[in-house]
This record gives structure tokens, C-alpha cells and sequence, in this order.
């Protein structure tokens, strides 16, 4: 298992040399990427958003739920608080996870039908880099759209809390907007969402892609691959979060 | 023209081709035969450079040795050739139009308007006029064929392989598809090299026939020659059907 654990790694890490070259053609790439930003991440936003508006919620409930019993904190507090659980951890970490599952098996799956039903060995005879081309702009529009995926989550997740908190009387929306505002820094905040998003997006776009590409056999292996592409881009991103919040927060 | 000398190939234990030695006849359809297992498609995918030979060579044109050329020059090489799969291989997420397009967006430097004509022109050749705008998933696997034929030629190749181009059609449909492989090699003078089961095909269009066994070739010849041959590894393996029994004492 421990042997291949590491060849696995070693096979990552050769097909990432095959995807990181100069495109074949510029004008195929920039097409494929437009194309991709699309599917990959406009056609995500749906999920984001009513993910983003409910998680602030509940964050926002939770929070008032420890804090609201002791009379002397503010209730803006909680407002401080909800806005650094979700700037922190839950935009970029969750959604990211979420996309794991949603992009992560549409890229494993759309690869590794192209692999079974030879039109990567299509590429290959024509002497194209089918790693190159196939699976760059994949990562590509995914470092590009996750981090405007997550800026959005950011603001809905607020949106979503201030709007709970007053609906259910916990925190008047003049109140949250007040506590989102208090002891905000920039960096410590946005910035390290963002750097966050780039990281899980790199994650999720080149380990599924290298869960599709290596599929062998018939439908069943795609469905696997798919599978092993959500469970590993997860783990991935989990494991990279406790090295960036390590790194960033100490 | 192609070449093979001494060709051999091996995963782990199993020693898959023991030494083939072939000249492929340029402006001819070439095809391979043999049954399963024989090694056809390894010594297809060896000669066509997707598998490394651990012994021997492949040679294209005057004298080109395929181990020995640059990546550069094996690039320009896999431009000179076309290939027609099996299952078709045509890219699910293009229509009919812009996957016989796909090389020529890659590899030519032509105007839209000279890509176009010459989509247009491949498209005709192979009889697949109005069927543009048509996703793969929308066609019949002839079609599939067919289109996969026109991506196969449109950058003017002097070498088209053809791994059972007949696979999962009607018997109609495949002498539709032979014909047209053998009328576009002899057309445009490419090399051609078809590996097959379909013993309907090598009557059919078998300019020069390859018979394999066990990893080794073990006769070649011509269509009239394959109905009189008297190795016995071809008796067995071509005339084991009462039909092609018939045929043959038919033709001596």
C-alpha cells in the first residue's frame, strides 16, 4: 500500500512535467479554456450561492448560540466572529470541498472516457501532448475561476448571517455590518482566503485530472476513477489547509 | 513505405512479437490478420511508435529509422500519418465538422477559409454531406467510421492505420467502409496498413496480406494468393468456415 502511495505520487508528479509545457497551439488553449471556465466554473456559481448564504447562516446561529447566554459581550461580537469563521475557514475550505465533488468528478470522468474510448490515444498518434492539452486548461480556468467562486462566498456567507441574525432576532443587520467591519484587516482576511482558493483550485483540477487520465479499462474503472478523484482531491485539501493555516496564521 | 526488421516486444514474460520482418507496399492496403492474441495490435501500436521495441526497427521512407529520430522529427512524422481506430475515437464533445477540422486546427496553417474547402472536400470524399453540425453521439457507428476516415485524411497522410475498421458494423456497411479505405489508399497513394479479423476483408481489399501466429509472421501474400495457399496455418485459420471452403475450391 505504502509502495503505492509513492508511486502514485511519482506517476502525479511525471504527468504534472507532461501538463506544465508550452500549448501546441495558443488559440486551442485560450478555446478550451473559455470553454471550461464555463463548465467548470460559471456552471458552479448555483451551488456556491446557496451553499454560501445557508453555511453564514448557520454560522451565524451557532455563534449567537455560545455567545448570546452572557449579557456583557456585544452582539456585534457575534457578527466579528461569524465574519472569521467564514473568511477563515469555511469560503474557502468548504466550497473548495464541495467543488472537489461537483468539478472534481466531472473533470476524472470526462478524462477518463476520453482514455477508455481511445481518443487520447487519438491525440497521441496525431502527435499531440494530450496531458498538455487536455488537462491544462482544466487547471487553469480552475486557478482563475475558484478564487472569484470563493470572493463570492465570501460576501453571500456575510449576506447570509447579517439576514439570519435579524430575521431570527439575534444580531440587527446594522449590528452585523458593524461587526463585520470591526478589527477587519485585509490580509489577514481576503488574502488569505484567496491564496487558499488558488491552492485547493490547483488541488482539485490536477489531482482528478490525473485520476481520469490514468484510467484503465472500461466504464466501471471511469466510475471508480470519479469516485478515487473526489476522496483523494479531499484529503488533498485537507491536508494542504492545516500546512496554509499553519503557515499563514503562525 | 514502411519497414520492419526484426521486431520484437515484450511485457514482463509475455513476448509478444518475435522477430517480425515486413515490407509494407506504399500506395497498397496492407493487412495484417491473425487471430487473437497473435500480437497484431502490439506490432500495429509498435510500428506506429505508441510501443518501444526492445529488438529491431521500423523504418519510414527512405531509410528513417523510428528509434532514431528526434522528437521533433517523430512529431512532423505523426502528421504524415492518419489512424483509424477501432471504436472510432471521435471527440464526444465536438460535432462531425469540427473534429475532421480538429488536425487541421492544430497542425495547418491555413486560412479559415482553405480549412473550410478542405473539411468540405474530405466530408464529400467520405459521403458525409449535411451531416456537419451532427454530434457523434447522433450518428450510426458507419457514420462514426466514416467521419473518423475523413479526420484521418484530411492533413493528407502518406500512411493510414486501421485497427478493425469493420468492428460492430452490418456486413453492409463494412464493404462500404472497405471500399472506401482501399479507393482513398489507391486515390492518394497512401500506404495502408489494416489490421483485421474479417476474412470478407481480405477478399475484399487485401493488395498484400500478412498472416500472424504467436507473435511471428508466418506467410504474406496477395488476395488470389491467400484462396491458394497451402500453409497450413493459413488453411486453418482462413478457411475453417464452410463458406470459405466453398469459395475456395470455387476459385481452384
Amino acid at each position: 500500500m505504502i509502495t503505492n502511495f509513492f508511486a502514485g505520487i511519482g506517476a502525479y508528479a511525471v504527468l504534472m512535467t507532461k501538463v506544465f509545457r508550452r500549448p501546441d497551439r495558443w488559440k486551442m488553449f485560450y478555446r478550451s479554456l473559455i470553454k471550461e471556465i464555463n463548465i467548470l466554473g460559471v456552471d458552479s456559481i448555483g451551488i456556491v450561492v446557496i451553499l454560501s448564504v445557508f453555511m453564514g447562516a448557520v454560522v451565524t446561529i451557532q455563534t449567537a448560540f455560545q455567545l448570546s447566554d452572557d449579557p456583557l459581550i456585544p452582539t456585534y461580537y457575534i457578527a466579528m466572529a461569524t465574519r472569521e469563521s467564514i473568511t477563515l475557514e469555511f469560503s474557502p475550505t468548504v466550497v473548495s470541498l464541495i467543488l472537489a465533488g461537483k468539478v472534481g468528478s466531472n473533470i476524472a470522468s470526462s478524462i477518463g472516457t476520453m482514455r477508455v474510448s481511445e481518443q487520447i490515444d487519438a491525440l497521441e498518434v496525431m502527435g499531440i501532448n494530450s496531458a498538455n492539452f487536455l488537462i491544462l486548461p482544466r487547471i487553469v480556468a480552475q486557478l482563475i475561476f475558484n478564487p472569484v467562486l470563493v470572493t463570492i462566498s465570501l460576501f453571500l456567507g456575510l449576506w447570509g448571517g447579517a439576514m439570519a441574525g435579524d430575521l431570527l432576532g439575534l444580531v440587527p443587520f446594522e449590528e452585523s455590518i458593524m461587526g463585520y467591519q470591526l478589527e477587519f484587516i485585509p490580509f489577514e482576511n481576503v488574502f488569505y482566503a484567496l491564496i487558499k482558493s488558488v491552492a485547493f483550485a490547483f488541488i482539485i483540477g490536477s489531482v482528478s485530472a490525473y485520476c481520469g487520465y490514468t484510467v484503465k479499462g472500461g466504464a466501471v474503472e471511469v466510475g471508480i476513477a470519479s469516485t478515487n478523484a473526489v476522496v483523494r482531491a479531499c484529503l488533498a485539501i485537507i491536508f494542504a489547509n492545516y500546512i496554509l493555516t499553519d503557515l499563514m496564521l503562525n | 513505405m514502411i519497414k520492419v526488421r526484426g521486431l520484437h516486444k515484450r511485457f514482463g514474460d509475455n513476448h509478444v512479437l518475435k522477430g517480425v520482418d515486413v515490407d509494407f507496399l506504399p500506395g497498397k492496403t496492407n493487412l495484417i490478420i491473425g487471430r487473437s492474441g497473435s500480437g497484431k495490435t502490439v506490432f500495429l501500436k509498435t510500428i506506429l511508435g505508441l510501443f518501444d521495441p526492445e529488438e529491431g526497427q521500423v523504418i519510414y521512407g527512405e531509410g528513417e529509422v523510428l528509434a532514431e529520430m528526434t522528437k521533433e522529427r517523430r512529431k512532423m512524422l505523426r502528421q504524415e500519418i492518419g489512424m483509424l481506430f477501432q471504436g472510432g475515437a471521435l471527440f464526444d464533445s465536438m460535432n462531425v465538422a469540427e473534429n475532421i477540422r480538429f488536425p487541421l486546427e492544430m497542425f495547418s496553417d491555413m486560412t479559415e477559409r482553405e480549412k473550410d474547402e478542405r473539411v468540405k472536400f474530405v466530408m464529400d470524399r467520405v459521403r458525409l454531406e449535411g451531416a456537419d453540425l451532427k454530434f457523434p453521439s447522433e450518428i450510426s457507428g458507419g457514420m462514426q467510421k466514416r467521419v473518423a476516415i475523413a479526420r484521418a485524411i484530411v492533413l493528407n497522410p502518406k500512411y493510414l492505420f486501421c485497427d478493425e475498421p469493420n468492428s460492430g458494423l452490418d456486413p453492409e456497411t463494412a464493404i462500404v467502409i472497405d471500399q472506401l479505405i482501399q479507393e482513398i489508399t489507391h486515390e492518394f497513394g497512401i500506404t495502408t496498413i489494416v489490421n483485421t479479423h474479417d476474412m470478407n476483408s481480405v477478399l475484399e481489399i487485401g493488395d498484400h496480406v500478412i498472416f500472424m501466429k504467436e507473435g511471428h509472421k508466418v506467410w504474406e501474400g496477395t488476395k488470389e494468393e491467400v484462396l491458394g495457399s497451402d500453409n497450413a496455418d493459413v488453411e486453418e485459420y482462413v478457411f475453417k468456415s464452410k463458406l470459405f471452403k466453398q469459395v475456395r475450391q470455387a476459385f481452384k
